[in-house]
């Protein structure tokens, strides 16, 4: 039998002041990203923002600076370009052109084939929005994170007991503010495909959670004469292998996806990356203190 | 005992072969098929969503305002023919969507409100201020998103693009989705061009006529139609129609000045087909009314010969010829310098018929085809890689029974392709994602279960009472977290468009099937194995 680790005996809940320190700061991170965003400062994608994006592939590599000042001179305002120079691609976003959707696009593929008719470049995608479909869409993002979250509350307390509810949507939480919040210190961009990641992320992160929060039911069941906090670390330490192993194999697929799935998804795997290591720490240093923690009269393991 | 494996065996066989049958079409391996197989079993598999095969997903929004404008427009002209006719002499004007009636008077509401209970009186002061009723208006944009629709349909039709969807969104918004078209800019000018084909009559006797200048360049209209919006007379306006000049290819435009109100519009058309003007080479369209159309015209010639009469189409004049004498059989022709291809597509609008409002384009997401392959190939390397690992991590973590999760991996995969081949599904970006999540979840059931044997073979249990025990306490675990992951899908489902569907849907279908393999398959090679004969050790 190869075992990752042997029995453990480590007092989880003893680290509570580190552990919580570490994931205050997380979801500070998250909550300061999501104020930016409702302020619209942090780094939106065109699909909630609205605006224009064109995705260009050279024959030969160019220089970003000549892609720049080209369009400067073309009278396109309010850009960034994004490299991808292993294949000669050029992302050129423009936030809120304020022309009706359907002419920027043209407009900068015009300017660009004719300063680079040597280099011909070759359209890969363009994405344009207007800002009243970016508002919705931003809506229905924000209405879909709190719907799954309800959602996954009521399943567990209807699964479980409330507290272990209550432990199972703060960790969702945390793991969800957590990646936004790391998202938003990168620079990354916040846009659909992060969201559904992120939904993706709080399902997924209650599997690990799941995982502990039965343990440490079937140990109360069992009722050893010990205090729940002890109960709590010795369920953990149980689990802690099989745990950490149902994150490795979906992080094996996440990481092969974040390295040969290709430029589109790249974000996504990162964010689902982050997600399942987060997640895994969060079973363990967020649901589980949050259960021992919430004060009930009832005991832990009344429901079967 | 031993019976009820080999049913277990059976279900598992019987749901991978369907899974292939399924999935058969997205292979190479359907054209070697027989004709009998290709013409009675499933033939359609996976789909490629956009995002893969190139194409273009476009939102637009209907202008319902300006239809109701319209109507209105229609109404103010009626009225003022009704008054007439009761002789009853009255101003009529149209602003927006109000019609104002001066002077107020007993027999003129009575007139209007009698013929047009479709109208609500706003003001009744000195003067009558109506609109149409909010009800109405309603039912006006309702049609007009309804009409655009099928006209778009037809549109798309006669440009022929296989396999168009073309669906009707929220209130007023229409969502056109065409799957590998080459030439994305030409669809969008098809679709979006109203087609408000108008035939009306040049003001030549006013004096501002006189006044306006003759030629002027393409960006002074707006100020030429503020220098005169003062002067022009109620019942006029002010067009332009777009000269070009044959050996030096300028442009420039000419501003007509003519009656508002339209004596003929495309409404009466039955045909529009391109032909070459012998003496340019130059391809033209030509027009055909029906019976009414053609009487119609008739009419209007024979009343207005050596008046100029101007064909407009979405409010720009295409050529303004004299009338030389009355014109029967109901033809007509518009020149305008055209390519073929722009003379065909202008064909194809006005067969189709004219959108009953403009529509503004709300979202344009157009991905060529080769974005779509580069991303095939990078998902397939990510998978293959993905799984590879796994599947190696699996053999030497948990040696044989790792061999027997990689077994139920390996069916996951098959059965998730044929379960979405079954439902015609859409493969998108992240729904290859998505399988390729699927893929390291699906050794998580297996790794909880595995876990657990370990736990009770420690405890001293033999391997088969391990194995069953494993199966009975980790099966609540699993089932939990499978319905989380299930429930965050069917949000995603809901609120996601395009691609993230693509993604909901590949995950939940990942996620039940992964159930049954875990649950039915992995169980039953265990069970094999311990119904041989008492096996000493378990290889975990």
């Amino acid at each position: 039998m190869i075992e990752l680790l042997r029995k453990t005996n480590i007092d989880f809940m003893g680290k509570r002041p580190f552990t919580f320190s570490l994931s205050g700061i997380l979801i500070l991170l998250g909550i300061i990203a999501i104020a930016q965003i409702w302020r619209g400062a942090a780094n939106l994608g065109i699909d909630f923002a609205g605006g224009t994006a064109v995705q260009v592939k050279f024959e030969k590599s160019v220089q970003l600076q000549d892609i720049r000042v080209t369009l400067e001179q073309g009278g396109i305002r309010d850009f960034d370009l994004q490299d991808l120079p292993a294949e000669n691609k050029v992302l050129i976003r423009i936030k809120k052109g304020g022309t009706a959707v359907g002419e920027l696009a043209d407009k900068v593929i015009s300017i660009l084939s004719q300063r680079f008719s040597a280099n011909k470049p070759l359209i890969d995608s363009t994405t344009e929005i207007g800002p009243k479909v970016g508002s919705r869409l931003r809506n229905d993002a924000l209405i879909a994170i709190g719907v799954a979250t309800i959602g996954i509350l009521i399943y567990i307390a209807f699964r479980f007991q409330f507290r272990f509810a209550v432990g199972a949507t703060i960790a969702t939480f945390h793991d969800v503010l957590a990646v936004l919040g790391i998202f938003y210190i990168l620079g990354k961009e916040i846009n659909l495909i992060l969201v559904s990641a992120l939904l993706t992320i709080a399902g997924y992160s209650l599997t690990d959670t799941v995982v502990v929060f039965d343990r440490i039911r079937e140990n109360m069941r069992k009722g050893f004469k010990e205090n729940t906090e002890t109960t709590v670390n010795r369920s953990i330490n149980e689990v802690l292998s099989r745990t950490i192993i149902v994150s490795l194999t979906t992080l094996i697929t996440a990481a092969a996806l974040f390295f040969f799935g290709g430029e589109v998804i790249h974000d996504f795997s990162l964010a689902m990356i982050l997600g399942i290591i987060v997640g895994t720490y969060s079973s363990v240093f967020v649901a589980s203190p949050v259960v021992l923690m919430w004060k009930s009269k009832k005991p832990l393991a009344k429901k079967p | 005992m031993k019976k009820k494996i080999l049913w277990r065996f059976v279900l598992i066989g019987a749901t991978v072969l369907l899974s292939i049958i399924f999935f058969l079409p997205n292979t190479p391996l359907f054209g070697y098929m027989p004709r009998w197989w290709k013409e009675n079993m499933p033939s359609k598999g996976i789909t490629l969503g956009l995002d893969l095969q190139g194409g273009v997903h476009l939102v637009f929004e209907v202008e319902g305002d300006r239809a109701v404008e319209t109507t209105t427009e229609r109404i103010a002209q009626s009225i003022k023919d009704t008054l007439a006719k009761k002789k009853l002499n009255a101003e009529v004007t149209r602003n927006g969507l109000m019609i104002n009636v001066t002077p107020n008077t007993m027999d003129i509401r009575r007139a209007i409100e009698g013929d047009y209970p479709v109208l609500v009186a706003v003001e009744t002061g000195t003067r009558l201020v109506y609109k149409l009723s909010d009800k109405e208006a309603r039912r006006i944009k309702d049609n007009a998103t309804d009409q655009a629709l099928e006209t778009i349909r037809n549109r798309i039709d006669q440009f022929g693009v296989a396999e168009p969807t073309i669906h009707r969104q929220a209130e007023n918004e229409i969502v056109v989705q065409l799957p590998g078209i080459k030439d994305p800019k030409r669809a969008i000018e098809i679709i979006g061009k109203t087609a408000q084909l108008e035939f009306k009559l040049v003001d030549d006797v006013s004096p501002v006529a006189a006044e306006i200048p003759s030629i002027i360049k393409p960006d002074e209209e707006e100020a030429l139609l503020k220098r005169f919006v003062d002067k022009i007379p109620p019942d006029d306006e002010i067009l332009f129609e777009r000269v070009v000049n044959r050996e030096t290819g300028e442009i420039t435009k000419r501003p007509i000045l003519l009656k508002r109100q339209a004596l003929l519009t495309g409404d009466y058309l039955t045909e529009a087909k391109v032909n070459i003007d012998q003496r340019f080479n130059e391809p033209y369209v030509s027009l055909t009314f029906n019976a009414a159309g053609a009487k119609l015209f008739e009419e209007i010639t024979a009343a207005n010969v050596k008046k100029r009469l101007a064909i407009i189409l979405d409010g720009n004049v295409y050529s303004a010829p004299v009338i030389q004498e009355r014109i029967a059989g109901g033809n007509a022709q518009i020149t305008g310098r055209f390519s073929m291809d722009e003379a065909k597509d202008l064909a194809i609008v006005l067969r189709a018929g004219a959108l009953p409002a403009p529509l503004k384009m709300l979202q344009n997401v157009t991905v060529g085809p080769s974005l779509g392959r580069d991303s095939i190939e990078a998902g397939k390397r990510a998978g293959i890689i993905g799984s590879l690992i796994v599947i190696l991590f699996m053999v030497f973590y948990y040696r044989l029974s790792g061999l027997i999760a990689d077994f139920a991996l390996v069916l996951n995969i098959i059965l998730l392709l044929g379960a979405m081949a079954s439902l015609n599904a859409t493969l998108t970006l992240p729904g290859i994602a998505g399988i390729i999540l699927a893929v390291g979840m699906a050794v998580d059931s297996n790794v909880l279960m595995f876990e657990r044997m370990r736990e009770e073979i420690r405890a001293g249990k033999t391997p088969r009472a391990a194995v069953d025990s494993g199966y009975d306490k980790a099966f609540w675990t699993i089932f939990d977290s499978h319905v989380t992951t299930l429930i965050t899908a069917a949000v995603l489902f809901q609120f996601g468009t395009g691609p993230i569907k693509g993604f909901a849907v590949t995950l939940s279908l990942g996620v039940a099937i992964n159930l049954f393999t875990a649950l039915i398959g992995t169980k039953t090679v265990f069970d094999l194995i311990n119904s041989r004969k008492e096996v000493k050790r378990l290889s975990i």
